[in-house]
């Protein structure tokens, strides 16, 4: 890309990301209940979010042919059991991505 | 002023190591895809999302495509929103320093604003712009000092971008702690695994979206009466 359309690109991220902030107060100003169904979404789709971005990351791993999405589910496991037994997320992301990239750097090659 | 921010800075520590951390990571990554160090800065600065900017990347290296990376973007952060319309109240007394306020509304900042307790002789304004300001800068120091050192340092990226899958990996299982996420968060992985197999890589974010939404209009009797036990 162009320096140009790196700009252009940035600009889409930047506005959209606002957007999200701002659309709230412009759509309920001071006073506006806001709608029940509106309310309810609110509740369950970050969570249904997460999800979606987690399936995101893997979208372009290699399932059918070697490895597999080996590295992908053992630095998952990894990261996952981290978490859960020392409740520090910076640490189990530090090692999980260190161990996935010494996976496909050195033994999934 | 800067009685406040002494006063507020400790209540940020924890942001400070997890922006600069994350920061540093998507810094990285991103000059690891061929971008120079100054667009970790630029993009720090000006769309300040973590997870956002992580997809951004991906976005940015597939090709030049604003109206995509729009709603993409749109979707990554739809979470926002519900920031906004809890803040609604809160931020209506703040007047001009709202607008940055609402800008700078990211997942910690709002966990923050939303738990912490003005400290003595701070008012309520004061606590959440400092609050504002100071995450702010620790994310563009973190995006900034990662397109540094990956510029800088001759190291072997390959494999960085799972720093993005382990980050929501994490808040998966934070989530999942309480029960009455659960069903949401499968009904998100079903979703999307199934619209990555019949739509592919490139356009199953946009079908998901609009899966979850038909899929939690359809079923909202059963589960607003599950999140509401």
């Amino acid at each position: 890309m162009t320096t140009l359309q790196t700009l252009i690109m940035v600009a889409a991220f930047s506005l959209a990301t606002f957007g999200t902030r701002v659309l709230a107060f412009l759509l309920f100003p001071a006073g506006k209940k806001t709608p029940r169904f509106v309310t309810y979404l609110g509740r369950v789709l970050p969570f249904a979010v997460t999800s979606m971005l987690i399936v995101y990351c893997l979208k372009n791993a290699k399932i059918a042919e070697a490895p597999h999405g080996a590295p992908e589910l053992i630095a998952i496991l990894l990261v996952g059991a981290l978490f859960l037994r020392l409740k520090n997320s910076l640490a189990a992301i530090a090692a999980g991505t260190v161990a996935y990239m010494i996976m496909v750097q050195l033994i999934f090659v | 002023m800067k009685k406040t921010l002494r006063a507020v800075f400790p209540l940020t520590v924890p942001v400070l190591t997890g922006y600069v951390f994350m920061g540093m990571a998507f810094g990285i990554l991103l000059v690891s895809k061929g971008f120079a160090p100054l667009w970790a800065f630029v993009m720090g600065v000006f769309i300040y999302a973590g997870s956002g900017q992580f997809v951004a990347v991906g976005l940015m290296t597939a090709g030049f495509d604003p109206l995509g990376a729009f709603l993409v973007t749109l979707m990554v952060n739809a979470r926002h929103f519900f920031y906004g319309v809890s803040m609604l109240e809160r931020f209506k007394s703040f007047g001009k320093a709202r607008w940055y306020m609402i800008f700078a509304l990211t997942d910690e900042t709002f966990a923050l604003c939303v738990s912490a307790k003005a400290p003595e002789g701070i008012s309520e304004k004061n606590l959440y712009l400092a609050v504002s300001v100071l995450d702010h800068i620790y994310w563009i120091a973190g995006c900034t000092l990662g397109g540094i050192i990956g510029s800088a340092l001759p190291i072997n990226t390959a494999g960085i971008d799972f720093v993005m899958t382990a980050l929501f990996v994490v808040i998966f299982l934070g989530q999942w702690k309480s029960k009455a996420n659960r069903n949401p968060a499968l009904i998100g992985l079903g979703a999307s695994a199934v619209c990555r197999v019949i739509f592919g890589p490139d356009l199953f974010i946009l079908a998901s979206m609009a899966a979850l939404v038909v899929i939690f209009s359809l079923f909202r009797k059963p589960i607003e009466r599950e999140i509401s036990e």
